[in-house]
């Protein structure tokens, strides 16, 4: 069998908090896997739940919240809920608190930490609710949360990230260590050139720690090319240890997050290499991604499967021989400029991240926020690697070589954003013992121990 | 290079006003640029509101442009719920009570594919439904069966026959849409 080892959840009593059960973990040289994973009903909640802490992997929960929660519309939220109208996420602040309560009790311990996972440029409702309820681990950030998730203006959205830090961070006097992980380095999902990504990602945890947390973990999303993100993800690591010495950190590592494989096999392959990708640059969390991504919300079952799947390839992976030199292609000098660009503006970081904005230092490809400058540009390379094709007013002109050919047009565009898609699919069809109907979802509880 | 690039954006004098938005939860955007670069390749002249547009401004939005096409796209699974309660609102409106509008994308949480689900969108006022990728093609030949915008003006009040680069106010326009309205050329055909 290649059950990897589960020894965070051992027997011996465990440090309660989200960092400490990822450091045992990887401590034990397992990576720990994690769903999006979140439905309206309490009942199928609590399942979903049951099921990842029973998936044969080393795995924390989550809860992802819905559409209407996120953007703050409670009233469409609790209209929802009434008229069983389906909703893509779990509604935390509409369902009583004693509700959730009971979805988490037996489920979510030190053994088995469960996070909250939402998408909102203003949280200060969500943390509320999560902290009520007893939870104490989330994600986000005042720019990833802000600029691809909502049209909120980017001050507006700090000062809430403000509160919301502050408040998440006040558990430390009562002896809790709440965990925040940044989301800037997903951002838009694809065609956004690694260097942004690591920089944002590496900022908002500045911000964290600013704001009063000590457990942080940062994150990058997989893209297309394997080389570029494991130097990605090298540079990522070295800034952490260089720029946040003095808090508990890890790297937490997304499945591919822009247009995913329509077949249950390229779904698979994708996720296969994120969780290679992760064991060989040493993030200690994968979130994973199902085969049922590219069309629907996920089953249960479905998302047992990919948690299984990963864990049995990240534990394959640990057999081979480590990553030992990484090129050099310049996304460590254009990461290094633009978090210093930004850190010169302002010794309060958020107000750091306005100016940033405003002044064009960083832009995010694509992106429609009319906070965003809009003039940078990426392309994306026939062999899969992500590059500038305007750096607009950001720092780094020339630092990775001369601008590519831009992105021109709508079938352009579609072509860029369905590269990953378009080839893990055709792989998938080349094996076809792999692209076989994936089996009926699982029933529920009936998953290995 | 201040706004989004389309193939062949040249704006037609008989080009549509387009409005593109997504609707109040739904914050993904590639399919907003999406369809703007399209309908741009096409000649039309298009205002992309962006993500996790209110109703009422979606609603001002259009009051104000008076747009030959209304395109509401929304793919996080609230579309078809979100997209009933905006077309009241839409079709409330004397002025937008007979404005073309359709919705598409990934409407539902469970998969495209309900029959029952375009049957109902189209009696509360749309007059296209187009889920995913494959009712690109469909959405074409809607676009191109409409009748082009110079032969609306002639009947329209004087304000709708204004040019195209009329300037949207700063706080709520998205700064692709007041980039991407070029100013009308009378090269090309519509395509
Ligand atoms: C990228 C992405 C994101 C990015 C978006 C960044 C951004 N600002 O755009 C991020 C990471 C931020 C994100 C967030 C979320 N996402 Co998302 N996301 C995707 C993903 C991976 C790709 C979407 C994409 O970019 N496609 C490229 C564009 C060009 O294609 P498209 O959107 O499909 O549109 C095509 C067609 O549908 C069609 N079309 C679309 N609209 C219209 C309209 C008309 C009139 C016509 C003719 C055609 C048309 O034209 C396009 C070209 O073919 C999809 C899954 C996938 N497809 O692989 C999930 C997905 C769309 N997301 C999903 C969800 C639920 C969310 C979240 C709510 C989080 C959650 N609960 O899981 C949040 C959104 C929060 C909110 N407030 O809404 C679900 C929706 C589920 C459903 N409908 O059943 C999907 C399907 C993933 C999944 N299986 O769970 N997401």
């Amino acid at each position: 069998m290649t059950v990897p080892a589960t020894a965070p959840r051992g027997d011996a009593p465990a440090t309660p908090g989200f960092g400490a059960f990822v450091a045992r973990a990887r401590a034990a040289g397992t990576l720990v896997v994690q769903p999006r994973m979140g439905m309206a009903d309490p009942l199928r909640m609590r399942d979903g739940l049951l099921a990842t802490r029973g998936a044969a992997a080393t795995t924390v929960g989550t809860i992802t919240l819905d559409s209407y929660t996120r953007t703050g519309d409670l009233a469409a939220a609790r209209s929802a809920l009434n008229e069983g109208v389906g909703l893509n996420g779990y509604p935390i602040a509409s369902h009583p608190v004693d509700v959730t309560r009971a979805v988490l009790r037996g489920v979510s311990d030190a053994r088995f930490p469960v996070q909250v996972r939402h998408g909102s440029a203003m949280p200060e409702h969500i943390i509320r609710a999560l902290l009520a309820v007893g939870l104490d681990a989330t994600e986000g950030g005042p720019v990833s949360y802000c600029l691809p998730y909502s049209r909120t203006p980017l001050s507006e959205a700090v000062a809430c990230w403000r509160r919301s830090c502050e408040l998440l961070a006040s558990l430390r006097e009562f002896g809790a260590e709440p965990h925040l992980e940044t989301f800037g380095g997903c951002l838009m999902g694809q065609l956004c050139p690694p260097s942004l990504l690591i920089a944002v990602s590496v900022l908002e945890a500045l911000f964290f720690r600013q704001h009063g947390l000590r457990s942080i973990s940062l994150s990058y999303a997989q893209q297309p090319d394997r080389v570029q993100d494991e130097e990605a993800l090298t540079v990522l690591g070295r800034l952490a240890d260089e720029l946040l010495p003095d808090v508990d950190r890890h790297l937490v590592l997304y499945a591919y997050m822009g247009v995913f494989p329509r077949t249950p096999g390229g779904a698979r392959l994708l996720l296969e290499d994120a969780a290679r990708l992760a064991v060989r640059t040493g993030a200690a969390r994968l979130i994973v991604k199902t085969t049922a991504e590219a069309h629907r919300i996920p089953t249960v079952g479905e998302n047992v499967t990919a948690l299984e799947t990963a864990a049995a390839a990240a534990a394959a992976e640990r057999l081979r021989p480590p990553l030992t030199a990484v090129p050099d292609t310049g996304i460590e000098a254009e990461a290094r400029a633009l978090i210093g660009a930004v850190l010169e503006l302002d010794t309060d970081i958020g107000r750091a991240l306005v100016r940033a904005f405003a002044a064009g230092y960083l832009d995010v490809p694509y992106c429609l926020h009319p906070d965003n400058a809009g003039r940078a540009r990426s392309s994306l390379g026939p062999d899969g690697r992500l590059h500038w094709s305007n750096v607009g007013s950001m720092p780094i002109a020339g630092l990775s070589g001369g601008p590519r050919p831009p992105i021109l047009g709508s079938a352009d565009l579609l072509g860029a954003l369905s590269h990953v898609q378009w080839s893990y699919d055709s792989r998938a069809a080349e094996t076809p013992d792999l692209d076989r109907t994936p089996a009926a979802p699982r029933e529920l509880g009936h998953t290995t121990p | 290079m201040n706004q989004l690039e389309p193939q062949r954006g040249k704006a037609e004098p008989a080009g549509l006003d387009v409005v593109v938005t997504t609707m109040a939860s739904d914050s993904h955007t590639w399919n907003l640029v999406f369809l703007q670069l399209l309908l741009e390749e096409l000649g039309h002249r298009v205002t992309n509101l962006g993500a996790c547009v209110p109703d009422e401004l979606l609603v001002s939005e259009c009051r104000r442009i008076e747009p030959d096409l209304i395109v509401l796209s929304s793919v996080n699974g609230h579309g078809y719920h979100d997209g009933l309660r905006v077309i009241q609102a839409l079709r409330a409106c004397p002025e937008l009570a007979a404005t073309p509008t359709v919705i598409g994308g990934k409407l539902g949480i469970a998969g495209s594919g309900e029959p029952d689900r375009q049957r109902s969108l189209l009696a509360a006022g749309y007059d296209g439904v187009f889920e995913e990728g494959r009712s690109v093609a469909d959405f074409r030949s809607f676009v191109g069966a409409l009748p082009p915008a110079a032969s609306r003006a002639l009947s329209a009040p004087a304000d709708r026959a204004l040019p195209a680069d009329r300037a949207l106010p700063a706080d709520r326009a998205l700064p692709t849409a007041a980039r991407t309205l070029p100013t009308a050329s009378a090269s090309g055909v519509l395509r």
